[in-house]
């Protein structure tokens, strides 16, 4: 045995809980639990570990200090980096360059702890929890070049590569993307970047029928304006089982925070921005509703505030994320009424809705499903009943998923049990 | 034709075919069963006509249920299926084998629905690219990939390969623009991944057999994502002197942030060759030209093509021209497009290789091609989608000259490795097929390679499906470079074979 293996293989034996270095390292721990047959916690920073079921390891792998730039190149358009890199550094980084992640990485810190933690680039791709301008740009699973990680038998893979088009051999990226740390533990990704739009500016529009909110979302998708963000943030419901959070989320000179109100988005250089916002006046028939207009430094806290979902500022309660087809909204707002807080983005596609812990969440989840939706139980309250499906999944998807995670992973040691019970 | 190593013959299948023929006429109709060698020999080949083989049987199923017992029997019976789309792919992914039935996707022509409110169309996979466009170009819709044979091309194929095309740039490739399919496995299960909605819950299963060569699985529906046509769109054709000035140029555009909905050079030769052909107006100085096309608002294109200009003038441009209406703006394109026609009236065959590099490396790697195409001394006229780094060379060569062809295949390959060390890929939109599949080797490692025929035999653990495709027949990667056998003559027959 060489004396690093060795040594990798006390450290294993001695700690619960590993933190390497360099990709070698990862790949010898693995190694040893391959052969000792010990189940892994993967994780990063931890800022989403609420997400999924709870794992059940003996070890944990913890990715946080294997961090860093390897390399980013701004006229390629890509940044390489370790896993345990903070999203919050690479947004610095490339700020400097304008230069940004167009797919808005979800900030779940402040559903966690009332505060912005935006976690890891390795937790990030893990998750595949984009923002409000996927229905525009796509979602984190697009943004990935390729990557670099570790198999659960120890061996060191990578797919993919820098360059944006790439058919050689099966898009492993995309895989690994929204894997919850099941499949490969990461030790490099390479993200494509963007260059940041020069200013933007958001319109309110002061309405709530659900008739009206799923016509207005149909006329985003259907503009040739190229609109990048569009949400719909209804009253807040009356209930003391909802801590009031909307007047701080959205607390901006330009925004009445009373009553429920419609939001895009118009990014570009301000000609082009004048230019639009005519356009889509006469699309929309703005003159209709009582309207405001945020400028740029409104506009961007509106869509931080949105995409770090401050409504739901340290809940307790049942957060769901719900995916349907856009033409659906109107059905799930005329479903949801009163009874939850929620917010709709990406143009009618994503729900937010907060379910308070004695209120059945089984009536929601079915009527997702029943508009050809799917669910996600981003956060449990405290009772919670376990019985209840974390992820959306049928039978045949399950199938396959499980050989799939078998090919990666034959002995199940990647955080057993985080997506489903059966692996 | 060219000769390269395929999987063993099953002689046992082979022996067996009229009873294997006449058990799939229970499946479909007795008339979509093709085995006479005259009804079987048009698909013995794809757009990559330098390899045919015969498939023991051709079966043309109609419907998804069809496919489902088709596959299940040949599972059971250990019968291997290449599946088929339109048959334009330009890397032999559809190449048959003796011992295999060939499935063919082509009465799966239907468009199922055309969903204007969810800005989707749903499409059995036979539909062609442009149709779809077609389809919805009433109420100003498109579909965004355009891969240059999208008039013939099926959106099946295009899944299996993820195409791309000039738009790429900005819009992203086939996997970037599907919500949907429905596929059948090799043992027949039927699967549906996605649907209208935007990505999917647990792994990505759609981003995985989006590309997947038809290895996977056989598609036999698709839902894709339609877009609005942009308000204003235009082209704009500059020269430079020399190759450094226009590569210079394409990275300083996307430096500048700029991107463009389409972003193409062409060199001398091929500048030459499409103005002979199509007389597109091309500026006859120039050593490279480029095409860049812009869309969004009116003021939105002004603004950016004035500062593309003066991009262009900071790298010695010597003609800017910009269309002054869409007649215009498409005779741009129509030297670009007429690229094939126009090298195949310079000699009589030409071989169109596709690989990635980083845009920084254009003129590195143009001046390699030029160098290479002096060692084999065989002509090269160079197309490049070179927003996004996509090349592709076209290699002018006699095929009836076996030397030459010899010296082609090499001439191509060399490019592919030259591509690979300079940090880009293989293929960026034509996949690995059977051309470059010894050549994954120089991308990958045996450890990747392995990771991918893990996946392939978790799905697939017969290896029916589109056998001696994508992966190295020769496991090792040590055994690098092209293979070149006598047909049917392997070369170690006691290594594993995938």
């Amino acid at each position: 045995m060489f004396t690093e293996e060795k040594k990798n293989s006390q450290i294993f034996q001695d700690s619960n809980h590993l933190s390497p270095t360099s990709e070698l390292e990862v790949s010898e721990l693995i190694k040893e639990a391959y052969k000792k047959k010990f189940p892994i916690d993967i994780h990063g920073s931890n800022s989403k570990k609420f997400i999924g079921y709870n794992v059940q390891a003996a070890k944990s792998l913890d990715f946080s200090s294997l961090s860093g730039v390897i390399e980013y190149l701004p006229e390629e358009l890509y940044i390489k980096v370790k896993p345990g890199t903070l999203i919050k550094d690479i947004e610095n980084i490339l700020e400097k360059n304008n230069q940004e992640l167009s797919f808005e990485p979800t900030d779940f810190g402040y559903l966690k702890e009332g505060k912005s933690n935006k976690g890891t680039a390795g937790g990030c791709v893990s998750c595949n929890f984009a923002g409000s301008r996927r229905f525009k740009v796509g979602s984190v699973r697009d943004f990935i070049l390729g990557f670099r990680g570790v198999n659960g038998k120890g061996d060191i893979i990578k797919s993919g590569g820098t360059v944006v088009k790439n058919v050689t051999g099966y898009d492993l990226s995309k895989l690994v993307s929204g894997s919850f740390g099941t499949l490969v533990a990461l030790t490099e990704v390479t993200l494509k970047i963007s260059a940041k739009k020069p200013s933007q500016n958001t319109i309110i529009i002061y309405e709530k029928d659900p008739k009206i909110i799923s016509d207005l979302f149909n006329m985003v998708l259907s503009s040739s304006n190229e609109i990048s963000g569009a949400v719909f943030v209804p009253d807040e419901p009356k209930s003391k089982k909802f801590t009031p959070n909307k007047s701080k989320a959205f607390k901006l000179n330009d925004l009445d925070q009373e009553g429920a109100f419609f939001a895009f988005r118009i990014e570009g250089d301000q000609n082009s921005i004048k230019e639009r916002i005519k356009d889509i006046s006469n699309e929309m028939d703005l003159k209709k509703y009582k309207t405001s207009n945020l400028d740029i430094y409104q506009s961007d806290l509106f869509w931080k505030s949105i995409n770090s979902l401050q409504l739901f500022s340290e809940t307790k309660n049942n957060l769901l994320r719900a995916v349907v087809p856009p033409s659906k909204s109107e059905k799930m707002m005329s479903f949801l009424k009163n009874k939850y807080r929620y917010f709709i983005d990406w143009s009618g596609a994503l729900f937010w809705i907060e379910v308070p812990g004695d209120q059945n969440i089984k009536e929601v989840k079915n009527t997702i499903i029943q508009n050809d939706g799917y669910v996600t139980i981003i956060k449990k309250s405290e009772d919670f009943e376990f019985t209840e499906k974390l992820f959306t999944i049928d039978d045949t998807k399950l199938m396959i998923s499980k050989k799939i995670k078998e090919s990666f992973d034959p002995r199940g040691l990647f955080n057993p049990g985080k997506m489903y019970k059966d692996f | 034709m060219s000769e390269i190593a395929l999987p063993k013959v099953d002689r046992t299948i082979v022996s067996k075919k009229d009873l294997i023929v006449n058990n799939l006429k229970q499946f479909t109709d007795k008339k979509n069963v093709l085995s006479e060698l005259d009804e079987i020999r048009p698909y013995e080949t794809d757009a990559l006509a330098a390899y045919k083989n015969l498939p023991l049987a051709v079966v043309l199923p109609e419907n998804t249920q069809e496919v489902s017992e088709i596959l299940k029997f040949c599972h059971r019976e250990n019968i291997k299926v290449i599946p088929r789309g339109a048959g334009t792919g330009l890397s032999g992914g559809a190449l048959p084998l003796n011992d295999a039935i060939l499935l063919g996707l082509g009465k799966f022509n239907k468009i199922l629905d055309i969903d204007f409110d969810n800005k989707c169309v749903v499409t059995q996979p036979g539909v062609t690219n442009l149709s779809i466009t077609h389809a919805v170009k009433h109420k100003g819709y498109y579909y965004a990939p355009d891969p240059s044979s999208q008039l013939a091309c099926s959106i099946g194929g295009n899944v299996a390969e993820n195409s791309g095309g000039v738009h790429s740039l900005k819009y992203g490739t086939t996997t970037n623009n599907i919500l949907g399919v429905e596929m059948v496995m090799m043992d027949g299960t039927i699967c549906r991944i996605g649907g209208k909605t935007l990505d999917q819950e647990g792994y990505d299963l759609l981003g995985l057999i989006c590309g997947s060569e038809g290895l996977l699985g056989v598609i036999t529906e698709v839902t894709v994502k339609i877009l609005k046509n942009p308000q204003t769109v235009k082209a704009a054709l500059i020269g430079f002197p020399t190759i450094e000035d226009g590569g210079n140029c394409v990275t300083d555009i996307i430096s500048n942030g700029i991107t463009p909905a389409g972003m193409e050079i062409m060199d001398k030769a091929l500048i030459d060759a499409t103005e002979k052909f199509v007389h597109a107006g091309y500026p006859m100085d120039a050593e490279v030209l480029m095409i860049v096309e812009l869309d969004g608002t009116k003021s939105e294109v002004d603004e950016l093509f004035k500062q593309i200009k003066q991009i262009a003038e900071k790298n010695k441009s010597n003609s800017f021209k910009l269309s002054k209406n869409e007649k215009e703006r498409l005779g741009f394109w129509s030297g670009r497009k007429a690229a094939f026609p126009a090298c195949g009236a310079m000699a009589p065959d030409y071989y169109c290789m596709d690989g990635t590099i980083p845009r920084g490396k254009l003129s590195e790697i143009l001046k390699e091609i030029s160098r290479l195409s002096k060692k084999y001394n065989l002509g090269v006229a160079n197309g490049f989608h070179a927003g996004d780094g996509n090349l592709h060379p076209l290699i002018l060569f006699d095929g009836s000259n076996k030397e030459e062809l010899r010296r082609t295949e090499e001439f191509g390959a060399e490019i592919l490795k030259a591509c690979v060390r300079m940090g880009g890929a293989l293929s960026g939109e034509h996949g690995i097929g059977i051309e470059k599949r010894e050549l994954m080797c120089e991308a990958f490692n045996d450890n990747d390679i392995q990771q991918q025929i893990n996946i392939k035999m978790s799905l697939d653990e017969k290896n029916l499906l589109n056998p001696g495709k994508v992966y190295p027949i020769l496991r090792k990667c040590a055994e690098e470079g092209r293979v070149h056998v006598h047909r049917g003559e392997e070369k170690f027959p006691d290594l594993p074979r995938f």
